[in-house]
């Protein structure tokens, strides 16, 4: 087997820049202590931003098969790539001032962070069961401890111990259901699963694909399978909270999306209307939770809950424009989520809460703060001039192209219902009595983040196009298959 | 076309976009520069207004759209940033460019956190014109939901809440009120738009090209009868559609002055305008089947506001119903599809959008002056402010429609066109403009004319701000009162144009 380990660059980079990482922290001399976090950040984001860089230039459009379809290298997987080292940079850059106030082991935190990228990344490449399996693991393991991470948190603790357990049984479930497919069809590569997969399968074909969808809706909290999300969400360290809202959902929907298109195609009849209720059940279970949510990061995990079930609906649609419309939807919800996500944290630091109430009259304590949390909880709500706006009109539409008409219509009214939590927040930050005075002052490194992320979001909100067309090349890949 | 002509309408959607940039960027503490870039920026936008109106032609080519401009923006999905006016949308351009140099005036009153609320009054006006200038329904709904979004925060953050006797109105009542409202409303419009775009099924968002496609049979009439409600109730709403008007009086009272006078006068009109441009032109044989019901929506609004009107006494209230009366005459004036009836209801929707603003602008004054909007209370003005008592007489001699200002030619337009096809409405909708004389009559009676009383003696009179504000007002208002022909050439052919569709 003849194999171009070029094409592995930004893979062989990563795993080197998470080892670099540790080495660095251990070779440390005592007298840079101090220095310790700074070192071992910036070297995982110069690593992550190498990738990003790497994974952006290589856009081209062969479609590359390594080790007899075990990963693809293709534009999918390429955009993919460049996607999730940017948020593993962004995240590197809002743990920085995080980190150094709560956490004393810098340096396996941001090789976990490299790691999960590194998980992710492996995900959008994957063309065989096994592979993904092992890529989710990656991912999976590197959350639950960085979850874990804030020690002397109970919250941390109990957060961490519920998502191993739960994500064990997940992991359990898929692999079954992984070795239930092997077992009946005998392949478990994508293109070779094809043919077994149509209008007529036998029992233990459906179980095999059932379990698999699961174990992966557990990870994207899909409806049933979302009853971790929140309390997890609100009790990791808050830049891990981001990596798990943008991150593992965005590379889970990779998978996914590959997934169905490939090796499910001929199948869409019968998954189409199950996995269609489930996207209507998780956004309405989202969308109505959320309005009860008093902490700002359960608010946002509900949020992220409901945001799953809108990205569901263009991919159970599995037509051209609706995957295009996923992606397109997954990166201008990662600008709209991190930014959202930065605000908390540099609220955080200051206040030390994290309570929708702590957010009165945070317009007159840092108004910059409060404009960028607005405009990302309007893009969330799908407000124009944001990039809410473009993405889930291209995501209904789409869908309703589709023949799901019913569906964009449900996730049409969830949107406008989810308006109304957005602006209770924005109710407290503008019109609410701020309970203490004194500005929420934000360091350098997080107000040049604040900026590129609101940048992105008004970015994509107003000028998608080189954006939709880099995302119209890397779907052609799922063309030929649906 | 000429280098102006290519580029006027993008730079009335750019130069408030522009401004609010500027604007984020400048010092909040320098109030004297930011109330200057407000206000030179208002009135840049009135003469880009009116050089649109100029170099609209409205000769015998006025039927077609006019200034056309289109940019590819997101080929996949068949959506162009694509702009262009007709003869309805250029008297709209028109009314935005006065009310929105008027508003800029105001706003210039109000000392806490200048900035923010001109960004804000920015984008809202941004939205206001690409709604009335754009062609293409995805950035029709795009910059719809854009004029909407502001709202509530100028409302909860600069508004006013009411006292009644058991209970308070908050600010914050008004603006989640208001903003959910027509929010949950535009759900209808974004469907109906995802609708027709899957029906059409040649992937264009483009106005033009589906209205030739309805033309064309393109839409099964059950498909427009299924489609028609929810684009006249989505956009009816906005344009204060009984029974889905309740946001509009407390979104109204809640509001600043300038934010009322841009709501009333220019927002409301988005509704009235998108039942036009979306409804009729796209869904003719739709709007035939559902005109009754809009007919007599229509008449009720008329009815229903006057009377409660006439049983208000906050000022602002008075108006605030008073506007959802008036834009019962537009709705009206729609429902006719006669050429005399909707021309009508397009000068209503003009006419009633300056007479509002100006409304606004002295219950405004009055209230900043006297601290109440009580009109049992406040007595005999005229004595001590003749230049408040003289404006609002004005405004509501146009709001009764009497001959001279140009209430009077709109409401007329509309009655005639009503008496010709729904003649029993068309009598009702005359005894609501006869409500109307009853409460403005009597509001200007007491309120100005009525006894003197001492408290109110030491009220200083409009300022030079709200006098010019008033004159940019009343200067169209007596114009199109008694020489409407330029406006009425213009609205006539282009209504002509989109009542061809629904007949041939």
């Amino acid at each position: 087997m003849n194999v171009d380990f070029t094409l592995l660059i930004p893979e062989f980079i990563l795993a080197g820049v998470g080892l670099l990482v540790l080495l660095v922290d251990m070779v440390l001399p005592t007298r840079w202590e101090h220095r310790r976090n700074a070192v071992t950040a910036t070297t995982a984001a110069v690593g992550l931003a190498a990738v990003f860089a790497v994974a952006l230039v290589t856009q081209t459009d062969t479609r590359t098969f390594l080790y007899d379809r075990l990963l693809y290298v293709d534009r999918y997987s390429l955009l993919f790539k460049a996607l999730f080292t940017g948020i593993g940079f962004a995240v590197v850059l809002m743990s920085v001032d995080y980190v150094g106030r709560k956490m004393s082991h810098p340096g396996e935190y941001y090789a976990l962070v490299v790691f999960a990228v590194l998980g992710a990344d492996l995900m959008a490449s994957s063309g065989e069961l096994l592979t993904a399996f092992i890529s989710i693991e990656l991912l999976s393991f590197s959350l639950y401890v960085l979850v874990a991470l804030a020690r002397g948190d109970r919250r941390s603790a109990e957060a961490s111990t519920k998502y191993i357990l739960l994500g064990a049984i997940s992991s359990a479930v898929m692999l079954y259901g992984i070795s239930l497919l092997y077992g009946a069809i005998g392949a478990t590569a994508f293109s070779a699963m094809t043919p077994h997969l149509g209008a007529i399968m036998p029992l233990t074909v459906i179980l095999g694909l059932v379990m698999f969808v699961a174990g992966l809706a557990f990870k994207l909290s899909i409806a049933p399978f979302h009853l971790w999300a929140p309390d997890v969400y609100e009790g990791s360290p808050t830049p891990i909270t981001a990596l798990i809202a943008v991150l593992s959902k965005a590379a889970a929907f990779a998978l996914l999306l590959r997934f169905l298109a490939e090796a499910a195609p001929n199948a869409v009849g019968e998954w189409q209307l199950p996995l269609a209720i489930l996207a209507a059940l998780t956004m309405t279970v989202g969308t109505l939770t959320a309005l009860a949510q008093t902490n700002i990061k359960r608010l946002l995990a509900y949020s992220s809950i409901a945001q799953v079930g809108f990205v569901l609906v263009g991919v159970v649609a599995l037509s051209e424009a609706a995957a295009n419309a996923v992606l397109l939807h997954l990166v201008g919800y990662a600008f709209t989520n991190m930014a959202a996500f930065m605000v908390v944290i540099a609220v955080e630091a200051r206040t030390g809460k994290e309570e929708v109430a702590d957010y009165a009259g945070l317009a007159s304590r840092n108004p910059f703060l409060a404009m960028v949390m607005t405009a990302s909880l309007f893009s969330l709500a799908g407000l124009p001039i944001f990039a809410g706006f473009i993405t889930k009109f291209y995501l209904f539409t789409a869908a309703s192209d589709a023949g799901l008409l019913w569906l964009a219509a449900i996730a049409i009214v969830n949107s406008v219902i989810s308006l109304y939590y957005y602006l209770r927040v924005v109710r407290e930050m503008y019109i609410g009595e701020p309970g203490e005075s004194g500005r929420v002052p934000v360091p350098l490194l997080g107000m040049t983040v604040l900026w590129l992320l609101f940048a992105g979001t008004v970015a994509v909100g107003v000028y998608p196009g080189p954006l939709v067309d880099a995302v119209d090349a890397a779907t052609d890949v799922l063309t030929p298959f649906i | 076309m000429s280098y102006p002509e290519r580029h006027i309408l993008e730079t009335l959607i750019y130069l408030p976009m522009l401004a609010a940039v500027v604007l984020v960027f400048l010092p909040g503490a320098n109030r004297a520069l930011i109330r200057a870039v407000g206000i030179v920026t208002g009135a840049l936008l009135l003469v880009g207004s009116i050089y649109t109106f100029a170099a609209f032609d409205y000769g015998a080519g006025s039927a077609t759209f006019q200034l056309l401009r289109t940019y590819p923006w997101l080929e996949q999905l068949g959506i162009d940033f694509r702009l262009g006016v007709d003869g309805i949308a250029v008297p709209m351009v028109l009314l935005t460019g006065i009310v929105s140099f008027a508003a800029t005036i105001i706003a210039a009153n109000r000392d806490e956190d200048p900035k923010s609320y001109y960004v804000l009054l920015f984008l809202l006006i941004a939205g206001v014109y690409g709604t009335f200038v754009s062609l293409d329904l995805f950035f029709l709904f795009f910059f719809y939901e854009l004029a909407i979004v502001p709202m509530y925060m100028l409302i909860g953050i600069w508004g006013s809440s009411t006292t009644f006797k058991d209970f308070v109105r908050t600010k914050e009542y008004g603006a989640l009120k208001l903003v959910l409202m027509i929010v949950a409303a535009s759900v209808l419009v974004w469907i109906a738009i995802i609708v027709i775009y899957v029906e059409d099924g040649s992937r264009t968002f483009n106005i033009i090209a589906l209205a030739a496609s309805a033309q064309d049979g393109g839409f099964s009439e059950g498909f427009q009868r299924a489609v028609f409600p929810l684009v006249m109730i989505g956009f009816g709403l906005l344009a204060g559609m009984w029974p889905f008007h309740t946001w509009s009086p407390d979104g109204h009272v809640a509001a600043p002055t300038s934010v009322s006078m841009l709501h009333a006068g220019v927002l409301m009109k988005l509704g009235a305008f998108g039942i036009i441009r979306v409804g009729m032109t796209i869904l003719p044989s739709g709007m035939e089947d559902w005109a009754l019901a809009l007919f007599i929506l229509g008449t009720i609004n008329v009815i229903y506001g006057s009377i409660s009107a006439l049983a208000q006494h906050d000022l602002k209230y008075i108006i605030g119903y008073s506007s959802v009366s008036h834009m019962g005459y537009v709705l009206m004036g729609i429902a006719t599809m006669e050429t005399l009836g909707v021309t009508g209801a397009t000068l209503q929707m003009f006419s009633h959008g300056i007479m509002t603003a100006l409304f606004f602008v002295i219950a405004g004054a009055i209230y900043e002056r006297a601290h109440t909007r009580d009109t049992l209370i406040l007595n005999g003005l005229a004595s001590r402010m003749g230049w408040t008592t003289a404006f609002f007489l004005i405004a509501g001699l146009t709001s009764l429609g009497l001959p001279g200002f140009s209430g009077f030619i709109a409401e007329l337009l509309v009655f005639i066109g009503a008496f010709r096809t729904e003649p029993i409405l068309g009598a009702l909708g005359v005894l609501g403009a006869a409500i109307t004389a009853v409460y403005i009559l009597r509001l200007v009676a007491r309120m100005f004319f009525g006894q003197r009383d001492r408290k109110w003696d030491d009220m200083p009179d409009l300022g030079f701000k709200e006098i010019v504000a008033s004159g940019v007002l009343v200067i169209p208002i007596i114009f199109v009162g008694v020489y409407p022909a330029p406006l009425l050439d213009v609205i006539r052919p282009g209504v002509a144009a989109v009542l061809a569709g629904l007949g041939g």
